[in-house]
């Protein structure tokens, strides 16, 4: 009896083993076949490639105004600040603001008048309004979403409403005086 | 036994189709001369791409091919990707600015020239079917992305079952170069006068082909080795390997990734299947009530 | 699902879920505790090995569609920036293209083995029809996805398929015209293609679930043809055993799918698909899928093309009568010395239809293709006259006798006659 028993036991732990070495290798097969079905998800190559840099003029742009482009499909806004909205932007206490940034972070030193900033409100993505002269701006001179009301100054920054962040600036140099390359 | 019934009825078969089967089809009556099989790099289940020939290939792609064809498929970025004739980065878009694109309309509602970037597809010769067939006596230039998938000739009985396992599938690379190295001018005795327009190749299909002997020797200069001269020929037959290697990577930029992940899949299926076989038998040798199973 | 159940649900929780869904008891019951016929071999594999193909078709072609674009204009290339652009698209490309050719390998062997073990003979009957209905289906849903590449084959065989309908009379312009959304193969047909190319897979998965209920009600045929009759020595649980076994064949059966996919992707497929469908050019030799040419050298065979068209249809319908068609009694052909032959033949009938089906139509192979469809269908009247005649083997008493015997070297002491093999529903 005794010695039955040792048998079945060796061959219960052989068994064991197999299972084991055998399901292990399901699951690496598993995660194999996942790696093409779920990678196919992520953007692809022409998408990725279609994101080169690009050249926006600004010479058009008259002061008060703005215009939206897209850049790797998404909105971006470049407005053409006024004096006023200037003063406005860098009178503001940063310490009083919800996502403190001053207005020289979010400008190019020596192009204040120039406003680049992603054009979709980081609440939940609407398009807030504030380009065209009869926009509604808000309460600070910059766009007003009214998806959920909330307020962006001249500077782009959040001022009021259920917007967590600063609409985001995305990154851009001036090529020349007129010329600006997003990207 | 099963066995012998099927033999007999596979023999009487046989006897009977053999003569008829064995005739090689139309293709003979259409007048198609079986291209030579060429040797190439990037055959078999460990097959790469020569980088140097897919070069070359380019070299004379642009220089002459593009001419007349297009290639609408291929972005220029593709030269600089892995498992192709990967220029680099620059290099790539230095080509691409050298292109111009037609671009717009811009904001007075114009169309506008722009130097090409790398994401752009390869500019076509012509705007348009009917410019490209004006400017080539009526014959369309065909698009070159992936006619080195889209030209094959029947392999026939038996052979095209002994190809799944020798993996011959370089019938579309060996036609180029037969193509492009198969012009006989004067055509051969008994060939009825051409018509204007028309040439003759051994390997089209009928023989009459539109296109005018595309390339002769030493028309592309090839890159230079350190003895100051090309490290192969520049020949009409090694230009006909080049483009047609450049070409079965165009068709199929991503062949090396296939057979690169076929080998890790079939190693793994291997071992996995093995161990599947143990298993199953472990699991076998025994009944439910512990008797043994046979 | 015959029989009572064997699950005990342990914990309060699914004591909780069994008397209000049974749905772990309807898992247990037919993919644990459901007795098999403890004697099939490696061809019942098939069975599941389909059940995953139909699986793998449907996720990679899921994805495919997020990638692709149903437009006469656009479908070639955006099939092209798959293979080109879209992470791991050639893979998914190329596993759905091979999957279907290798959803017919494997179809076809799962229908052969049917026929030789006389898996539709009582009371499998319906069991059987469900399986030509499933096999009537894929090939309404292979031939459409073939179409959507739009290219050369697609186009012209999209054309030269929904013709076929013309050949009816009286409605069938206007049937053709309502198929193609137009006066010919457009965009309005690739777009319905597309959109039922997407639909049919999951009316193919829903009878698939039929035909798996109706196989566990009357249980597993087996390589004897003789019933269940002692569920304890005839059978073991599905699970571990034909689980193990049915994964076992799979991975066998993957590692063959593989070598096409990687290593000879467009074997399958047709050297003018790479061409954009051209509606002024037609392609010299145009021929179907190879799943479809025996069906395709049946319809070229018969000079008038309504005659061809019945034909062709007739070859497949003719499936769903075999219960009925086959006289004799005894299922496994193991026994059935002449059907045997018979078998054998109609299989070789089968791959010369399908080699006649891709040569072009002129002689000889116009008339050989007449010949060999008189035999297709000489088959199912010789069946049926053999039936009446023929002296089958001896039949294993049992299931456990035909495997316990065979280690005996002959169990001739223990044989039944073959009205023995009376069907047991009660597996």
């Amino acid at each position: 009896m005794a010695h039955a028993t040792d048998t079945k036991s060796t061959e219960t732990t052989r068994r064991d083993f197999l299972m084991l070495a055998t399901g292990a290798a399901g699951v690496v097969g598993i995660g194999g076949v996942l790696i093409p079905l779920i990678s196919q998800l992520a953007p692809d190559a022409q998408t990725i490639a279609a994101g080169a840099p690009m050249d926006v003029d600004l010479a058009p742009i008259a002061e008060g105004m703005a215009i939206k482009l897209f850049w790797r499909g998404k909105l971006i806004f470049v407005r053409h600040r006024t004096k006023k909205e200037i003063d406005e932007a860098l009178a503001v206490d940063i310490a009083t603001l919800r996502d403190p940034q001053t207005d020289q972070q979010r400008t190019k030193a020596g192009h204040e008048p120039f406003l680049v900033v992603y054009g979709n409100c980081t609440h939940l993505g609407c398009v807030p309004l504030g380009n065209s002269p009869g926009d509604p701006k808000g309460d600070f001179d910059g766009w007003f979403c009214p998806c959920h009301g909330s307020h962006y100054d001249s500077s782009g920054r959040i001022r009021k409403g259920p917007a967590p962040l600063n609409l985001p600036v995305p990154p851009y140099a001036f090529s020349t005086d007129t010329k600006i390359r997003i990207g | 036994m099963s066995t012998i019934s099927f033999r007999l009825a596979l023999t009487g078969l046989a006897t009977g189709l053999s003569l008829s089967l064995s005739v090689p089809s139309a293709q003979a009556a259409e007048g198609r001369v079986i291209p030579p099989q060429m040797s190439w790099s990037f055959s078999g289940p460990f097959g790469k791409f020569d980088r140097a020939q897919l070069q070359r290939g380019f070299k004379v792609v642009k220089e002459v091919c593009a001419n007349c064809h297009s290639m609408s498929l291929l972005r220029i970025r593709n030269l600089a990707q892995p498992g192709g004739p990967e220029f680099t980065p620059g290099q790539v878009n230095a080509l691409a600015a050298t292109y111009t694109v037609k671009d717009g309309p811009n904001d007075q509602g114009e169309m506008f020239d722009r130097p090409g970037r790398a994401a752009d597809p390869f500019p076509a010769p012509f705007p348009n079917e009917q410019a490209a067939r004006a400017a080539n006596g009526g014959a369309l230039p065909v698009d070159l992305s992936v006619i080195a998938k889209a030209r094959t000739y029947e392999r026939g009985f038996p052979q095209f079952i002994f190809d799944i396992f020798t993996q011959y599938q370089e019938q579309g690379p060996d036609y180029i170069h037969a193509l492009m190295t198969g012009y006989k001018d004067p055509p051969p005795e008994g060939t009825p006068p051409l018509l204007p327009g028309q040439y003759f190749n051994t390997y089209m299909p009928g023989h009459l082909i539109a296109m005018p002997k595309p390339i002769s020797d030493g028309q592309v200069e090839y890159p230079k080795g350190a003895d100051g001269k090309s490290p192969v020929p520049e020949t009409v037959d090694q230009y006909g390997k080049d483009v047609a290697a450049f070409l079965v990577w165009a068709a199929e930029p991503h062949m090396e990734a296939r057979k690169r992940t076929g080998l890790q899949v079939m190693v793994f299926l291997l071992i996995f299947g093995s161990l599947l076989y143990y298993t199953k038998k472990k699991v076998w040798a025994r009944m439910p009530d512990g008797s043994a199973a046979h | 699902m015959s029989g009572h159940s064997s699950y005990v649900p342990k914990t309060g929780i699914e004591r909780w879920l069994d008397a209000r869904l049974p749905i772990v008891r309807l898992m247990h019951d037919s993919a644990v505790s459901y007795p098999v016929p403890r004697n099939l071999n490696y061809f019942w594999t098939f069975g599941g090995i389909l059940v995953f193909m139909l699986v793998a078709q449907i996720v990679t072609g899921i994805i495919l569609a997020m990638h692709y674009t149903p437009h006469s204009t656009m479908a070639f290339n955006s099939v092209e920036h798959i293979m080109r652009d879209v992470n791991f698209g050639w893979l998914l490309r190329y596993l759905h293209a091979n999957g279907a050719s290798m959803f017919f390998v494997a179809v076809y062997v799962h229908i052969f083995r049917g026929l030789y073990y006389g898996s539709y003979k009582a009371p499998r009957e319906v069991l059987w029809i469900l399986g030509v209905i499933i096999f009537l289906l894929m090939m309404a849903t292979a031939f459409m996805g073939y179409v959507l590449p739009w290219g050369q084959m697609s186009f012209w065989g999209a054309t030269v398929i929904t013709n076929l309908f013309s050949a009816l009379p009286v409605i069938g312009e206007t049937i053709v015209t309502f198929l193609w959304g137009g006066y010919s193969v457009d965009n309005p047909t690739l777009n319905r293609f597309f959109s039922l190319h997407y639909l049919l897979p999951f009316m193919i998965f829903g009878v698939v679930i039929l035909h798996i209920w109706a196989l566990h009600v009357v249980g597993q045929n087996n390589p004897t043809g003789v019933e269940v009759k002692n569920v304890a020595k005839d059978t073991v649980p599905f699970t571990p055993y034909a689980t193990i076994k049915d994964i076992f064949g799979m991975v066998c059966f993957i590692f063959v799918f593989s070598y096409f996919v990687f290593y000879q992707p467009n074997f399958m497929g047709h050297a003018d698909n790479y061409i954009p469908a051209n509606p002024a050019v037609t392609p010299t030799h145009i021929v179907p899928e190879w799943y479809f040419l025996p069906f395709y050298a049946i319809l070229r065979a018969i000079p008038d093309k309504l005659g061809g068209v019945l034909a062709m249809g007739a070859a497949i319908v003719v499936l769903a009568f075999l219960p009925w068609i086959d006289t004799s009694k005894v299922k496994s052909m193991t026994y059935r010395p002449v059907a045997r032959v018979l078998f054998w033949a109609f299989l070789v009938t089968c791959i010369v239809l399908g080699y006649l089906g891709a040569m072009p139509a002129e002689e000889p192979f116009v008339t050989y293709s007449r010949i060999f469809t008189v035999l297709y269908f000489g088959f199912f009247v010789a069946l049926f006259v053999v039936g009446l005649f023929e002296k089958p083997k001896p039949l294993p008493s049992s299931i456990a006798d035909s495997v316990l015997g065979s280690l005996k070297g002959g169990s001739g002491a223990r044989l039944a006659t073959a009205t023995a093999a009376e069907p047991n529903a009660k597996g």
